[in-house]
């Protein structure tokens, strides 16, 4: 393997997890409304230790019903790649971002372009779901050249030797999806979820998060006994969508941060 | 083998023609993808399975379906106009000789839930009846609009014992159910076998679609040298929505002389006004906005109401192979009652815009006099009549 280097979101999850704490990444749809950077930085204060930026897609292949309605909003308020990037150029957030869409509009942009406008606009990471590693080798050398680190995903169907090759090929962190299926709220933590992260962090020392389907505070710490922590989309979303704004989206991501910091108090800040 | 081999062969070991194609997934399927890749593989290469299959294409299906020479319309646009007769498989297309492919690959592999999108319905009506035929349960994704304006085939796949889960987000048409069905199969993919309706997606489907449809071209050429004593057509034509009827019929053709030239909506021409992108599992042409938000597809025809193109169609254009044309809505509308009135047959909607095309272009001078024409007539207007009924009121 040639020397890897590691990029500000990756540095900084790496920091957060030897200091014995549980990683939380909130997903935000960005555009959702006027004041979607005010959710960014709510969350961000709430305790994140990363967020994730979706740039709305039309056709969000992963992405279940409220997702879906989240990126039909922000779509219809014309959000584009371009506004999204210019607001969070301007956007003082105190922790990492990474941006995570669908690979069409990377592709539209240009690989070298894209990579160097998130570059440019202060995000340090991207998750494209629809890149799988067979397809990625453009993409991840555009990204590491301009120093956003690109995270690759593992699925529970995803065999052995592959999970070791993604797992060594991801940067920022790798994330795990914690089941068969797109993203949504679940009552119940799904098996595979604690299975993905043990053999992710059986092979790998880049954090493993857990995504898809982490719902609620004590699914985060359950998940979390096998992950360094979790993403959690649609169950902030649907808050979202319901109205509850920054207050709301902080309690929430507030809640979560209590209940990992509860189980893994660590060196606190 | 001949030079279709080269011409319409195998993609790369990636599963791409030339830049376009390839398996861009989520990773929960691309070992689906790998596993279906190498069934297929084997499959097609086992005799048993391919004399199965043709037996049931065969006794089943009504294959091998005519050649129709169109005297009248021949002669009153001056060339020789022959039509490869889908309309009159079972099912009334030739969605059929897809599915039936891939149903048995389906039972082959042990997957016992069958699901498929589609537009008009005809493929979720081929579905349905494999399915049937088969023993495996089938569920349809569709997209409200189209379920409205082809409630008729929403009824059949029913009464096939199929389930029809309407699909309401986006333009709620063909690429919102494939959106669906892939979310479906996402969660899925252990028991589920997801059955593409056209030559799109990620590979192995466009390359297995197009094996499975390459019956039509290759039939078709054999019936054009009886006709035309042992020569080919000047000119091969058929409508593309995904491109199967096309790719299928191209792959007979592709050794000869014979121009190739795929007929698309004027509202949905891929081809034509589209860019590449990677949508749907494939590097293809799409019509996206200046961002790459895929755009909606308008046509007055369900099946090809698709902002999309197979990865091989976008190949032979980008190579030259073949040509894409766009037709307009209401010139559909008068090849149909044209086509209905000379010949006494009613095509569907789909092939009466490779129709249309050849119409013009005979009108433009683009198609020469005496020139001889195969098209293929990829299925019946049984399902259209309601709807032209009221377009003509
Ligand atoms: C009769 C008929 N022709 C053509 C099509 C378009 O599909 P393709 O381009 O894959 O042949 C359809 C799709 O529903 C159809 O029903």
């Amino acid at each position: 393997m040639s020397v890897r280097v590691v990029g500000p979101l990756e540095e900084r999850l790496r920091a957060n997890r030897d200091a014995g704490r549980k990683l939380l990444v909130p997903y935000v749809t960005a555009g959702l409304d006027e004041g979607w950077l005010d959710i960014v930085r709510a969350v961000a204060a709430a305790g994140a230790d990363a967020v994730e930026i979706g740039i709305p897609f039309s056709d969000p292949v992963m992405d279940g019903p409220v997702i879906q309605e989240a990126s039909v909003r922000a779509l219809a308020r014309g959000t584009t790649p371009a506004s999204v990037l210019a607001e969070l150029a301007r956007a003082d957030v105190e922790v990492p971002l990474a941006v995570m869409t669908y690979v069409n509009l990377f592709a539209h942009a240009g690989y070298h372009r894209m990579a160097q406008s998130l570059a440019a606009a202060g995000v340090s990471g991207a998750i494209l779901p629809d890149l799988p590693i067979d397809e990625a080798a453009e993409w991840m050398s555009e990204a590491e050249a301009a120093g956003v680190d690109a995270v690759q995903l593992v699925a529970p169907t995803t065999p052995e030797g592959r999970l070791l090759r993604i797992c060594e090929a991801s940067h920022g962190f790798v994330y795990a999806v914690g089941l068969l299926g797109v993203t949504g709220e679940r009552a119940d933590v799904a098996n595979s979820a604690l299975v993905i992260a043990r053999r992710c962090r059986s092979v790998t020392e880049t954090p493993v998060l857990v995504g898809v389907g982490v719902t609620t505070p004590k699914q985060a710490v359950t998940i979390s006994e096998e992950s360094d922590g979790v993403v959690v989309g649609s169950a902030l979303i649907r808050r979202l969508l319901n109205g509850e704004g920054p207050e709301g989206a902080g309690a929430f991501i507030g809640s979560l941060r209590e209940a990992l910091d509860d189980r893994w108090p660590g060196t606190q800040e | 083998m001949t030079a279709a081999t080269s011409m319409m062969g195998e993609p790369n070991e990636a599963g791409r023609f030339g830049e376009f194609g390839g398996r861009y997934v989520p990773e929960s399927l691309v070992p689906a993808c790998l596993e279906l890749e190498r069934a297929f593989h084997e499959a097609w290469d086992d005799p048993l399975f391919r004399s199965e299959l043709n037996e049931l294409l065969h006794s089943y299906a009504g294959r091998p379906t005519p050649v129709t020479e169109c005297r009248q319309l021949s002669s009153e646009l001056g060339i020789r106009l022959m039509l490869k007769r889908e309309d009159l498989a079972h099912t009334g297309s030739h969605k059929i000789n897809n599915v039936l492919g891939q149903a048995l690959l389906a039972k082959r592999m042990g997957k016992h839930r069958f699901i498929a999108e589609t537009g008009a319905g005809q493929h979720g009506v081929a579905s349905a009846t494999a399915a049937a035929l088969l023993g495996l349960e089938c569920v349809v994704y569709m997209g409200e609009v189209d379920v409205k304006r082809q409630a008729l085939n929403v009824f059949r796949m029913q009464l096939l014992g199929a389930t029809v889960i309407p699909v309401t987000s986006g333009a709620r048409t063909l690429k919102d159910a494939i959106n669906d069905a892939l979310r479906d199969w996402v969660a899925s993919v252990e028991s589920t076998y997801y059955c593409i309706g056209s030559v799109v997606g990620p590979h192995p489907y466009p390359f297995m679609v197009r094996q499975f449809q390459r019956v039509v071209g290759e039939e078709a050429r054999e019936q054009c040298r009886v006709i035309l004593n042992g020569e080919d057509p000047d000119l091969v034509v058929a409508c593309v929505g995904g491109g199967s009827n096309a790719a299928g019929t191209f792959a007979g053709f592709a050794d000869t002389k014979a121009r190739l030239v795929g007929v698309e909506p004027e509202g949905g021409a891929a081809n034509g006004h589209g860019v590449a992108g990677i949508v749907h599992g494939m590097r293809s042409n799409f019509l996206q906005d200046e961002s790459g938000q895929i755009e909606e597809a308008t046509s007055i025809s369900a099946g090809l109401d698709y902002p999309g193109v197979g990865p091989e169609h976008a190949y032979l254009a980008a190579i030259g192979r073949a040509t894409y044309e766009s037709v307009s809505d209401a010139e559909v509308l008068d090849a149909f009652q044209r086509l209905a009135r000379t010949e006494g047959i009613l095509p569907a909607l789909e092939p009466a815009h490779a129709l249309a095309w050849i119409i013009r272009a005979t009108e433009e001078g683009k198609i020469a006099q005496g020139e001889r024409i195969l098209m293929t007539l990829s299925g019946r207007g049984d399902k259209d009549v309601a709807e032209i009924m009221e377009l003509l009121s």
